[in-house]
């Protein structure tokens, strides 16, 4: 072809989960990182690793710290529960900033929590509304991880139990219970005010209990050319 | 410029440079020179000849020799002719090394880590020792240098990098006692001991030595490097790659100093710590591994694994640290022994795991903890408070401070920040260890019942046991949960059932092994 141009050499589009296995330490990155974060909270997505290398970079450069950003990658942090990502984000942020009001709070919708107190956790929440709606899928996640907890603590729980835990009650309780036993293996009883949760390795410790002396076969056979 | 192990040197260069007649009575003939002696002017004859030697022996590769010097005759010329005062300067030497531009750079970096260790370093020489090492990794880098150094040498140039970068931080933090001129000098120069820097230099040291390839292909059998304590014995050099194996151990250890735990465990995640490596062949790396592998699983809550690698690495000082005793690091030895001892004893104090810990190091842990770990297990704040603070790592402040603010110190605050969230997950488990011991007595219990025996009311009680199920079930990377308890336990309603995962005593290990002596004592006796 007359007066063919050499094509641009291609640049490689690396994604963001790429630069940071690759080049982690490096400043200029920082703006894809903020934007990474926005972009987990509107697909409800979650890169613990592209976080922490954010929360680093602002440590080394505090002038170009964004709080609201911070603030999402925190929530985003919550809702990872049981993970202790909130706690690995904290000690990334200096303290003075954890001083802040907002900060605070979310500190003690995390020790909330932590420490399984739900019926306080879900009051506080609601008093700070505007915080977390900001990042889609929040109740949910902390309901899941509410869900968790039960899980690995009861076989079977009273009902009202469930329902603080979960900050759901009356008929949108109903229904997913009916979905959870549907779906997930529950069942009722007592005429629904016991639920009983699938047995897992957790909630009943007893299967993992040392079984007694079992002794394996290798071990009896370097004793058989003894006996034989 | 390249060393060319090749060239001859002729005439029987054999003999060490130890056994020359005037060490071989521990330097008793040797008289100090006059005190006063000006070391930018007067060049010591013992001091030309150790660079002639070392400088030689560097360049035939003679490993061993190398290590001797660099070990021994480096410490014992220091403490007798330099114990307060500098080296030679460079330019003095060089002329009796050919001016050998690597061997320059490289007794630099012996020359300012000994002012480092004995002296006061002014900032100035701070931030030429910081020009020195970009220098030396950048002609390492390069790929310039054909040299085979010992891996002792090696690790003290990753070690000591991070050292002097985590002492500059703290430095550079106390603002009060600094002159205008000083302040003047470090507004300026961002560039030094820049923490992107530092970082970035470890990364390029394990991308350019391909270190990370390196270890995989070893899994497959296709190349040793392990094998030979990372020496090459094709005529090669070690350099790059050796830096590039303990620099995963250095970003180790920065992440942690900044706090970011989780990337630092992922950083030294190529290493496995608990099969035989490269770390275990130099002592202060294998204990700096442990160290800081044990106090980020500490502070992730993943208990368990902190104390089985303090564990073992307390158990190999116990056995071996007699070997050490002239060893110049021997002091830096024993104090990281005694700070993992503390850590050990948080650890099961939050976690308490007896079976874990080998006999000898839970005597030598009773006895310098046992009334303190008995206060923790009380959760008794003040005692975690002590030990954390004494074990820790000196956190650093990355960032360079504003110098117009009225000027303060803030070296703490990195420190405060960790010890604070530290103690903060310590009283959300204060409830813990009172459960573990009612749990211990009973094997099924109601809720009611136990909410009586322990002072709170229903709901609290239940709050509190899916908090300790909670602290005690770790997530793993792939999302499986795992139990660090060594007491468990289900609620079923109203009743909680207890189930303690006490290991049955096994019997059929003992007679197995001594049916299989059976044959051996009937010889015997038949003799």
């Amino acid at each position: 072809m007359p007066g063919a141009q050499a094509q641009p050499p291609q640049q490689p589009i690396y994604t963001i989960e790429q630069l940071v296995a690759l080049n982690p330490y490096n400043p200029d990155i920082l703006p894809d990182l903020e934007s990474y974060v926005d972009e987990q909270v509107a697909t409800q997505t979650y890169s613990l690793d592209c976080n922490l290398c954010l929360l680093r970079l602002y440590q080394f450069q505090p002038a170009r710290m964004n709080v609201h950003i911070i603030i999402k990658v925190l929530v985003k942090a919550l809702m990872a529960l049981p993970a202790t990502d909130f706690n690995l984000c904290m000690f990334l942020i200096p303290e003075r900033l954890q001083m802040e009001e907002t900060f605070l709070t979310l500190a003690t919708l995390a020790h909330f929590l932590e420490t399984s107190r739900f019926r306080e956790f879900w009051d506080e929440a609601n008093r700070n509304r505007d915080i977390l709606e900001v990042v889609p899928g929040f109740e949910q996640a902390i309901q899941g991880y509410a869900i968790h907890v039960l899980s690995i603590t009861y076989q079977r729980l009273p009902r009202s139990i469930l329902a603080e835990a979960i900050n759901v009650e009356g008929l949108s309780l109903d229904k997913f219970l009916e979905h959870q036993v549907n779906n997930n293996g529950w069942a009722l009883e007592k005429g629904g005010k016991v639920v009983v949760l699938p047995l897992n390795e957790d909630n009943q410790p007893v299967l993992r209990r040392n079984t007694a002396d079992s002794i394996p076969l290798e071990h009896v056979a370097k004793i058989l050319p003894v006996l034989v | 410029m390249a060393y060319d192990g090749s060239r001859d040197y002729g005439g029987g260069y054999d003999d060490s440079y130890d056994d020359r007649p005037e060490f071989r009575d521990g330097f008793r003939d040797l008289l100090p020179p006059e005190p006063g002696f000006d070391t930018s002017t007067y060049v010591p004859d013992v001091v030309k000849t150790f660079v002639v030697y070392l400088y030689r022996h560097i360049r035939e590769k003679n490993v061993y020799e190398i290590h001797q010097m660099y070990e021994g005759s480096f410490q014992k010329l220091s403490d007798r002719l330099f114990k307060q005062s500098n080296w030679p300067h460079v330019d003095m030497i060089a002329p009796y090394v050919e001016n050998d531009h690597v061997f320059c750079l490289l007794y630099k970096e012996m020359w300012f880590r000994h002012v480092y260790a004995r002296l006061q370093p002014t900032l100035e020489q701070r931030c030429d020792s910081w020009d020195n090492y970009c220098n030396l990794f950048q002609v390492i880098l390069h790929g310039n240098v054909n040299m085979q150094l010992p891996n002792q040498w090696l690790w003290d140039m990753v070690d000591e990098f991070i050292y002097q970068f985590q002492s500059f931080c703290q430095y550079r933090a106390k603002l009060k006692q600094k002159t205008d001129h000083e302040l003047a000098v470090l507004r300026q120069i961002d560039e030094v001991w820049n923490v992107v820097g530092v970082l970035n230099y470890l990364q390029a040291l394990i991308e350019k030595s391909m270190i990370l390839q390196i270890l995989e292909e070893e899994k497959e059998g296709n190349v040793t490097f392990t094998a030979t304590d990372g020496y090459d014995y094709h005529g090669g050099t070690n350099v790059l790659k050796v830096l590039g194996y303990f620099s995963i151990v250095g970003l180790l250890r920065v992440h942690c100093l900044l706090g970011d735990y989780h990337s630092g465990l992922r950083a030294l995640s190529p290493i496995d710590i608990n099969q035989p490596g490269v770390f275990n062949t130099v002592i202060g790396c294998q204990i700096t591994t442990i160290y800081y592998y044990g106090f980020a699983n500490l502070m992730l809550r993943r208990y368990m694994d902190a104390i089985k690698s303090f564990n073992q690495v307390l158990l190999y000082i116990f056995k071996t640290k007699q070997y050490h005793q002239r060893s110049s690091q021997y002091d830096q030895i024993l104090k990281k022994n005694e700070q993992m001892y503390a850590l050990l004893a948080i650890c099961l104090s939050l976690c308490p795991h007896p079976k874990l810990v080998e006999e000898n190091v839970n005597n030598q842990l009773r006895e310098k903890y046992a009334e303190k770990m008995l206060r923790m297990q009380r959760s008794d704040e003040a005692m975690f408070d002590e030990l954390f603070s004494y074990a820790c790592p000196k956190f650093i402040t990355p960032s360079p401070p504003s110098y117009d603010e009225p000027l303060v110190n803030f070296n703490q605050d990195a420190y405060r920040l960790q010890l604070k969230l530290f103690l903060s997950e310590v009283r959300q488990q204060q409830l813990l260890s009172s459960i573990r011991s009612f749990l211990k007595l009973y094997t099924t219990i109601s809720v009611a019942k136990l909410a009586s025996f322990m002072d709170v009311d229903e709901p609290t009680l239940r709050v509190a046991l899916l908090t300790y199920k909670h602290k005690t079930h770790v997530i793993n990377n792939d999302g499986s949960v795992l139990s660090n308890a060594d007491v468990d336990f289900y609620i079923d309603d109203d009743m909680v059932h207890i189930a303690d995962t006490r290991v049955t005593k096994r019997f059929g290990d003992y007679f197995i092994r001594h049916i299989q002596k059976v044959p051996d004592v009937c010889t015997l006796s038949l003799l």
